[in-house]
């Protein structure tokens, strides 16, 4: 075991989900969080109370969610790689961040550890809110771990995504794993990929501050370092000069989303289990994905040709992942901890090709392997 | 031939001209502020300077420095991260009335008690301006606003009073009439270590004074300002009521305390 002061605590250990979430945000170089107190967050928070002085980066318990959004938000364009953490109803503050966020470019990394609304039960009942919660136009990216070491991962691969395309980076935690123990392999520094976000290569008189390369992501400078830039709302133009034109502001935003949009094959994964010849395909994200794994196993030692596709990236959507899964399939069962969100997604891709089955549970619960298993079934007999 | 001011130096290029109407005291607390930036040689190159939204919240576009912009009433989150991450930046924040006692209330006591070190500009005009002179919490009683057509029937804020309750370590009101101890005021509030704000208020001749004052000139604006303004020495000596409708003005407080580095710090023993 290494020692508490390091950075990264390479090893093996048995952790709880919050405080994993932690250490992948150390390990991939966060150093300022800010956090305001609710269930079931609270555990990340606390443990970044105690362990980022440590490595030298800056805590606050905000007065409020706002206030986590936004220092989180000023922190990362002084040069800091910033998280905040929350849960759903504190996850409903922090839209207007978020939007500030998309329009100004700012990376950062939010966590939402889903529950019922008034109530620390498990649901995923945040997860349109988590695609489109801010006012305006905007393509985020949405990752849903499903273990205590993939909240582990999750939180680099996240601060990665944002520091690579200047966007906030969603992690969609839930009940179920955010207070759950398990093992967790913390690897050695050097065997994980950290991406920083890229710096100008001109001095700031030939820099325009908005405009950017192919890949669409203009070079981000720190506060301080002499290129005196303007971060706005307001539609701007390359130079980042406030500028209303329909022009300007539609071509804004073409950029922004085409951040997202034009990288979904280098964004998007999705993992498949028994997909070979399978009719019944089982769609599932986060927590639900580990029932799911279950009850196709259950099947296919029934006899019955079941699989399973987990979506690792739930915004943007795996268009071409689950398209090709209705073009096999007879049917797909869409599983869900809510009243049936993602399965509108999931009708949309696959319209025409298979039916579509809505597996949901809105119980505060997640399902069971017995459960899915029947509804497996249910769809041979 | 036209003489370029010299601090003309101090705007971003291209940036003007501005947006502020015609006599507008935001505009005036600008150069208010280049004046006093330009006394003590400020380092624009570590200046960031921010505004929310609103008419006041427009002075940071129009700086050659560092600037955030655009979201009403967030700006002292901002500085937290901000200054959290690198206490050598120079955060300078202008914020409206409404930015700082209505929408970004909470923020304003929660960043005076923790002595974030921060200078703020708070530009009031007694009324949310750029959305048509509605009503706001500076708003004296029995004005009439857009959102007030039978008078103001609210108690106005005392900005610097919360501030200096709450915690801040330099507190000074002045209005846009009394230029040189606004400008001396910003002058110390830049030099200050720890939460510093300076409240000017301020003549807004199209949506406040048309409305509330029943005339658009400028100069009719500021005189009613400063006919209404008292110093803080003479202040002590008029009853409560009286004083009610007075803007006291003075250099409130000026005191020293540790700077926020955090809420969770560790420090060995001896370091």
């Amino acid at each position: 075991m290494t020692d508490n002061f390091g950075r990264v605590l390479t090893g093996t250990h048995f952790m709880l989900g919050n405080h994993a979430v932690v250490e992948g945000a150390l390990a991939a170089g966060c150093n300022f969080f800010a956090g305001y107190p609710i269930t079931p967050a609270n555990e990340i928070s606390e443990h970044m109370a105690a362990r980022m002085p440590l490595v030298g980066g800056k805590f606050l318990q905000s007065e409020d969610e706002l206030c986590s959004i936004f220092s989180v938000t000023g922190a990362s364009l002084a040069g800091a790689k910033a998280m905040t953490a929350t849960a759903s109803a504190g996850f409903n503050y922090m839209q207007e961040g978020i939007g500030y966020a998309v329009a100004a470019e700012i990376p950062c990394v939010i966590v939402d550890v889903q529950r019922c609304r008034g109530e620390n039960y498990a649901t995923q009942a945040d997860v349109m809110q988590m695609r489109w919660g801010a006012s305006g136009d905007y393509e985020t990216i949405v990752l849903a771990p499903l273990s205590v070491q993939e909240l582990f991962d999750h939180t680099i691969k996240a601060f990665n995504l944002a520091e690579k395309y200047r966007i906030p980076v969603i992690v969609m935690s839930e009940t179920t794993i955010a207070l759950m123990r398990e093992k967790l392999v913390i690897p050695e520094p050097e065997a994980m990929e950290i991406i920083n976000r890229k710096k100008p290569d001109v001095p700031p008189e030939e820099f325009l501050p908005f405009k950017a390369g192919p890949d669409g992501v203009p070079p981000l400078p720190d506060f301080g370092e002499g290129y005196r830039i303007l971060h706005s709302l307001n539609p701007h133009d390359e130079r980042g000069s406030i500028h209303w034109d329909p022009d300007v502001f539609d071509s804004m935003y073409k950029r922004i989303i085409g951040k997202t949009n034009h990288h979904r094959d280098e964004i998007i994964e999705t993992e498949a289990f028994f997909l070979d010849e399978a009719e019944i395909v089982l769609i599932a994200y986060g927590s639900e994905c580990r029932p799911a794994l279950d009850a196709v196993q259950h099947a296919r030692a029934k006899g019955i040709k079941a699989g399973l596709l987990r979506l690792i990236t739930v915004w943007p959507v795996p268009e071409k992942e689950i398209r090709a899964v209705a073009e096999q399939a007879s049917a797909i069962l869409a599983v869900e901890m809510n009243i049936g969100k993602y399965a509108g997604e999931i009708e949309r891709v696959s319209a025409g090709l298979c039916k579509v089955v809505r597996v949901i549970k809105n119980q505060g619960l997640i399902h069971t392997s017995n459960e899915l298993c029947a509804a497996i079934e249910r769809m041979v007999s | 031939m036209l003489k370029t001011s010299p601090l003309r130096r101090y705007l971003r290029e291209g940036s003007l001209p501005h947006f502020f109407c015609p006599g507008c005291g935001a505009a005036q607390i600008m150069n208010f502020f280049l004046r006093a930036a330009d006394e003590i040689d400020l380092d624009f190159d570590k200046l960031v300077a921010i505004g929310g939204v609103g008419c006041t919240a427009r002075i940071p576009v129009y700086l050659n420095a560092e600037a955030l912009h655009g979201i009403h009433g967030r700006t002292l989150p901002w500085t937290t991260g901000i200054k959290l991450h690198n206490p050598d930046l120079k955060v300078v924040i202008f914020a409206g009335d409404g930015d700082a006692a209505a929408i970004g209330g909470n923020h304003f006591i929660q960043a005076a008690r923790r002595n974030l070190d921060v200078t703020m500009i708070v530009v009031n005009n007694l009324n949310f301006a750029m959305t048509g002179g509605q009503v706001a919490p500076t708003t004296l009683q029995e004005l009439t606003t857009t959102t007030t057509p039978y008078g103001n029937r609210e108690m106005p804020f005392d900005l610097c009073q919360l501030a200096i309750t709450a915690g801040a370590t330099f507190v000074s009101r002045w209005n846009t009439y009394r230029s040189r101890r606004a400008i001396n005021a910003i002058k110390k509030a830049l030099q200050h270590k720890g939460f510093a704000m300076v409240e000017i208020v301020s003549q807004c001749p199209i949506n406040f004074g048309r409305r509330a004052l029943g005339t658009g000139d400028p100069s009719k604006g500021v005189q009613w300002i400063e006919e209404r303004s008292v110093t803080v020495e003479k202040a002590g000596k008029l009853p409560e009521e009286e004083l009610s409708r007075k803007f006291v003005l003075g250099n409130f407080i000026e005191k020293h305390k540790p700077v926020f580095k955090g809420s969770s710090v560790y420090e060995v023993e001896g370091e």
